[in-house]
This record gives structure tokens, C-alpha cells and sequence, in this order.
């Protein structure tokens, strides 16, 4: 701001002194036309007249002869000279009555004319200085307004920043103390801060989903490794307690390697979740027909349907379907749909394994016409570890649908489950193989 | 049977080595793999264990020297490495089977068994026969004494894989990867329910069956 009101003064002043000195110029040269037309005579008069103070005019006027008397003009006697530079002389202007305000600097030029007659042009420079010292208070008075308005804007403005601020770090000093449900509240203007606020509160319920997600697979865990981890412990104390018999100790050894095979299955279960949700590289893709990949799993638990009083029946059309697929890793994730199908359709029932072709996606679907699932928990059967509460007592690690999500979006496939009124329909969707031509 | 061991783990080894001691084979040691390699190619053992992750050298590496060599002895990988590739990998390399840690013993044996015979008998028969019981691969057919019996393909291939391995304990996970070719771990009894279907058509009417069921481990064909 100061370096803009340097400038306009600065400016300012180079235009007064330009005028100054083209007033002077134009006063010369309409001297100088006088004195070609007129001569002396015709110079004093206008000079005279122009001289006149109630003209009030700042220009100065001295005419002398050769010794330097005056001849006309409004200078009392020539000036005792100061400085000559760029062509121009400047000098103190004494106060001989007719003006006010002490002593003043003039600016003139002088001719030496015909006959040792001089000529002396000038102009008081006082309203210049005027002009000036004006141009300086308006600069700073203005100056200082800015200073102070902008200084209060500034300071409000701020103080606004600041508050914002402040709400978000209470907001998260209380989040930080434990009141997780805590959100920044919004000012509804959708500025900056508005929107950060927003962000903050939508990665706030990001974490607060993953950490319910999390606690519930630690939950979990805590149930469904702890309870057998419980039960083996206490069976091999039991054992001890109890007099002492081989046949005993070898059923209770027996059934320990039966728990410690179920922990580890959960565990393999676990780390194979944590693999095909990264994406793994160790995955074989190669080119599968899901028809007959279908096929072979209908056959290998056909049996077991019949065992259960259930019939198994399986669709898959004519020709094959080609995906690209790990089939070890894919087996695994449909042997999981059959089987909770298996698990879960009282007897009498139907299980349908279909394989169809929708666009450019391959469908496997698994029905099945048992109790099915309520609408609102077919998405949240697929964490880990959740049952619903009616399986619990059911065998099972709650990993099979885990497994089977991550499988089949390692595939970039995805799996719902639906009503198949009455029912559960598992729909898997894999993209079908480009076709090689 | 003398058996060689390449396992870096002290536990592990000790377990191994007693366990296949008291089921009645000759068992070396080693604990490295420059060790191991050396053992399996100065000595003559009828079947080698072998872990992966060994210091000093890939367990892979030794089985790729061994075969370089044109060393036919079968080796039984062990490794910790539970993936599918993997095992493709290590059978690729030369191994003739592959058992990821951690395993049941009974399984290990099962398989090591298993290897032993393969390496034993290793012509192509066109004939299998277990007491009374006479398979024929190529016509697909079986007869118990006289009587025909109609088998589906599947129950054929299940019968001809416990044929092979008459006499000794085949577990569920074999029967699995072998008949079926899946490698995992199914939570219903879906082994069982075929071998009781088999046992139905092979069995039924017989005072002594021939398809018997090993506790804790697996299943068993032999003679009545």
C-alpha cells in the first residue's frame, strides 16, 4: 500500500513540475511574440499588465536595463542567483509585502535582449509546494484509513478463520478424548471451510465403520477362537484329573487334534481372506469353463444333497462358458455357496446351481429353497465371521461368504445374495473371457 | 524304509524324526540344506522330506539338483507356503508331493506311504486287484469274485485311487486333490458320503467289507 501511494505522489509531482515548466515555456513565447511585434514598449506594458497583483497570477516578471534597474515586473530587484541547473534558475523569493507565508521558492529563466535589456520569467512555486503538501495529507490521511480498515477487516476475518478452526479442533479434541460420534458442525455456506469439515466428517465415519468392523471381527475372534481354545484346555485338564487310562487319554487326545485342526482351518481361512483382498499375485489365472467347473462341483456333492434328502440339480446349457479364473481359489469360493446351501435347506428341498450368460458377465447362481436371509443382513453376511444369530450353533467359522467375496473380486467378479422366494439365491457375476480370435 | 529328513527346525525335526522312527523306518537328519543335499546324494534313502525354507538353500534348489543328477529318489516337500502355486511350483521343480505346514502326521505318512510304493512299482498296470476284488482300467469294469459291479465315473476313479494304495491309509485331503483334483478343506462330510456310497456297491452283501474307515486319519482298502 505505501509503495502505491509513493507512486501517486511521486507521479503527482512529476506533473506538477512539468506544468510549471510548460507554463513558462508558453509565457516565454508569448513574451517573446510581444516583443517581436512591439518592442521594448510594447514588452513593458504587457509585462505590466500582466504583472498586475490583482490578476493574483504566480507568475514572476523582471525587466532591467543594462545597469540592472528595473524596468518592469513584479520582482522587486533581480534575484541573487542559487542554483543553474538543467537551464533553470531557482531561488528564495523574499517577502516584499504582497504575499504571504514566509519566504518561497521560484522557479525563472532569464534572456539577455537587444540593448543589455534582461529578461527574467518565473513562477512562484508556493502553490506547487501547496499542491503538494494537499497531495501528501489526502495521500496520508487515505493511507491511514486503508491502514485501519483494512487492519479491522483483517483482524475480522481472521478472527472468523480462527473460530472456524478452533470449532475443529475442539471437534477433534473431544473425538480424541473418546466421543467418537462427535462430528464438526457445518455453517450450511459450502465455503472452504464447509468443505473441509465435511471431508473431515466423512473420513470420521469411514474410520468409525472400519473400527465397528473391526471390533467385530475381534469380537469374533474373541468368540470363535477363544470358546474352542476354552474347551480344549479344559478337556485335556479333565483328563488329567481323572484316573489315569490309555483308551482315555487317546480319545481326549483325539478329539484335541479335532479342535486344534478347526483353529487352524480358521487361521488358513483368515490369511486366505487377507491374500485375495489384497489382490494376490500367487493367483493362476487361466482360461476355466465355468460350465464345467460347475458341473464337477454338482457332482462332487450331489451325494451329499441325496444324504441330506435334498435334490441337486444343475443347468448350465449346451456349450462351455469361458472366464479366466484361478480354479483352486474359485472352487473353493462356490464349494462355500453349496455348502451353506447344504447347511442351511431343510430336507425335501431343492439346491439349483445354473450357469448363464448375461452380456459380457458370466452367471453362477446357488439356490436354494430353505429359510433364506432377511433383506437387510444379505450384506452384512459377507464380513467376517458374521453369523446370523440363528446359525450360531451351527457348524461353521462365518468365514465361507468372507472367503467367497474376496475370491471372486480378485476375479473382478462380484457376488450378492438375494430372495428366491422362498429362499436364499447366491448370484456370482464373473467377467467372461475375451474372446480369442 | 530309510528315510531322509531335511528340516532346519529343531521341534519339528525331532517330532518328525520320532514319529517316523516308531512307525517303523530308518531316519537321517539334516538341518540344512548343503547338508541335506550332501546326504541325498552320497547315501541312498527311499524317499526324502524336504522343507522349503531352509538356510543355505532353497529346498526347491535341492530337488532341482537331485533330479539334475537324475536322482529318482520321490521327495515329499513340506512347506509353509499354503498356496496353490506354490505347490504347482515345487511339484514342477521334481518333488512328487507337496504337504503344507501345518500338517496332521497321519497325513504326512499317508503320503509318504504313498510315494514309497509309487517308487517301488513303478509299471503301468492295466489290472488292479485286491483280494477278490479285480479292476480292469481299461475296459473301466470291477468285479468282486463273480458278481459285476456298475460303478459311476466318479466312484471308479475313487476306487481305482484306493486300489493303487491297497492296504494303507489314504486320507480325505488325498482322496480330494487326487480324485477330484480341489485342494481345499470342505466343511461338510462330502469324502465320507462318496466312500459310504462306494462301500454301498462294493460291500453290501459281503460278510467282510474291504473299504474300512481309519479313524482319525482316513480310509483303508484291502483284501476281506
Amino acid at each position: 500500500m505505501l509503495a502505491m501511494l509513493a507512486l501517486i505522489y511521486w507521479q503527482t509531482v512529476i506533473y506538477s513540475t512539468r506544468q510549471t515548466d510548460e507554463t513558462i515555456d508558453a509565457e516565454i513565447t508569448g513574451l517573446a511574440e510581444q516583443y517581436r511585434q512591439r518592442g521594448l514598449a510594447g514588452l513593458v506594458a504587457v509585462i505590466n499588465e500582466r504583472s498586475n497583483p490583482e490578476r493574483g497570477s504566480s507568475m514572476l516578471y523582471l525587466l532591467t536595463d543594462q545597469r540592472q534597474n528595473p524596468l518592469a515586473g513584479n520582482l522587486s530587484r533581480w534575484p541573487d542567483l542559487e542554483v543553474e541547473k538543467d537551464g533553470w534558475m531557482r531561488f528564495q523569493l523574499s517577502d516584499d509585502g504582497r504575499r504571504k507565508g514566509g519566504p518561497h521558492i521560484a522557479q525563472a529563466t532569464s534572456f539577455m535582449l537587444a540593448g543589455g535589456v534582461q529578461l527574467l520569467v518565473g513562477r512562484d512555486l508556493s502553490e506547487n509546494t501547496a499542491f503538494r503538501n494537499r497531495i501528501v495529507a489526502a495521500l496520508a490521511s487515505s493511507g491511514a484509513l486503508m491502514l485501519v480498515l483494512g487492519l479491522i477487516g483483517g483482524i475480522v476475518l481472521s478472527r472468523r478463520a480462527l473460530a472456524r478452526i478452533e470449532t475443529i479442533n475442539r471437534t477433534s479434541d473431544r473425538i480424541m478424548a473418546g466421543e467418537f460420534d462427535r462430528r464438526i458442525p457445518l455453517k450450511g455456506s459450502g465455503d472452504e471451510f464447509d468443505r473441509l469439515a465435511q471431508n473431515l466428517n466423512a473420513m470420521l465415519d469411514q474410520i468409525e465403520r472400519l473400527m465397528a468392523g473391526m471390533r467385530q471381527v475381534t469380537d469374533n475372534i474373541a468368540h470363535d477362537l477363544r470358546s474352542p481354545l476354552g474347551r480344549l484346555r479344559s478337556r485335556i485338564e479333565v483328563a488329567l484329573i481323572e484316573p489315569p487310562s490309555t483308551e482315555r487319554y487317546r480319545d481326549v487326545l483325539q478329539q484335541t487334534i479335532g479342535e486344534a485342526d478347526h483353529l487352524l482351518a480358521t487361521f488358513t481361512a483368515l490369511l486366505d481372506i487377507a491374500e485375495a483382498e489384497a489382490g494376490s499375485p500367487r493367483a493362476q489365472m487361466t482360461p476355466l469353463d465355468l460350465a464345467s467347473f460347475a458341473r464337477d462341483l454338482a457332482d462332487l456333492y450331489e451325494p451329499v444333497a441325496e444324504e441330506k434328502g435334498l435334490r441337486l440339480t444343475i443347468e448350465t446349457g449346451p456349450g462351455p462358458i469361458e472366464i479366466r479364473g484361478d480354479r483352486h481359489m474359485l472352487s473353493r469360493a462356490i464349494a462355500n455357496l453349496v455348502e451353506n446351501a447344504l447347511k442351511y435347506t431343510p430336507a425335501g428341498g431343492t439346491i439349483a446351481i445354473g450357469v448363464t450368460v448375461e452380456g459380457v458377465m458370466a452367471r453362477l447362481t446357488v439356490a436354494d429353497d430353505g429359510p433364506g436371509i432377511p433383506a437387510e443382513e444379505c450384506d452384512r453376511v459377507f464380513d467376517r465371521f458374521y453369523r446370523l444369530e440363528a446359525s450360531r450353533t451351527t457348524e461353521g467359522n462365518g468365514l465361507g461368504l468372507s472367503l467367497a467375496r474376496a475370491v471372486v473380486r480378485l476375479h473382478g467378479g462380484t457376488i450378492t445374495l438375494g430372495d428366491n422366494g422362498p429362499g436364499l439365491v447366491a448370484v456370482v457375476s464373473l467377467p467372461l473371457a475375451p474372446e480369442v480370435t | 524304509m530309510k528315510l531322509l529328513v531335511v528340516e532346519d527346525d529343531r521341534e519339528a525335526a525331532a517330532f518328525l524324526v520320532k514319529g517316523l522312527k516308531e512307525s517303523g523306518h530308518t531316519v537321517d537328519h539334516a538341518a540344512d540344506g548343503r547338508e541335506g543335499l550332501m546326504l541325498a546324494t552320497t547315501e541312498r534313502f527311499d524317499a526324502i522330506v524336504l522343507d522349503r525354507m531352509l538356510p543355505g538353500m532353497d529346498g526347491l534348489a535341492i530337488v532341482a539338483a537331485l533330479r539334475a543328477s537324475e536322482n529318482p529318489t520321490p521327495v515329499l516337500i513340506l512347506s509353509a507356503l499354503d498356496q496353490v502355486d506354490d505347490r504347482v511350483r515345487g511339484l514342477k521343480a521334481g518333488g512328487d508331493d507337496y504337504l503344507t505346514k501345518p500338517y496332521a502326521f497321519s497325513e504326512l505318512m499317508a503320503r509318504l506311504e504313498s510315494l514309497l510304493r509309487r517308487g517301488a512299482g513303478g509299471k503301468t498296470l492295466t489290472t488292479l486287484k485286491v483280494g477278490e476284488l479285480e479292476i480292469d482300467l481299461l475296459a473301466r469294469t470291477v468285479r468282486r469274485g463273480t458278481v459285476e459291479i456298475e460303478l459311476l465315473p466318479r466312484e471308479f476313479r475313487l476306487l481305482e485311487y484306493l486300489a493303487r494304495n491297497a492296504g494303507h491309509v489314504v486320507t480325505r485331503t488325498m482322496l480330494l486333490e487326487q480324485v477330484w483334483d480341489y485342494h481345499f478343506d470342505p466343511q461338510t462330510n462330502v469324502i465320507d458320503v462318496h466312500i459310504s456310497r462306494l462301500r454301498q456297491k462294493i460291500d453290501k452283501g459281503y460278510a467282510k467289507p474291504m473299504l474300512h474307515t481309519v479313524r482319525g486319519a482316513g480310509y483303508c482298502l484291502k483284501a476281506a
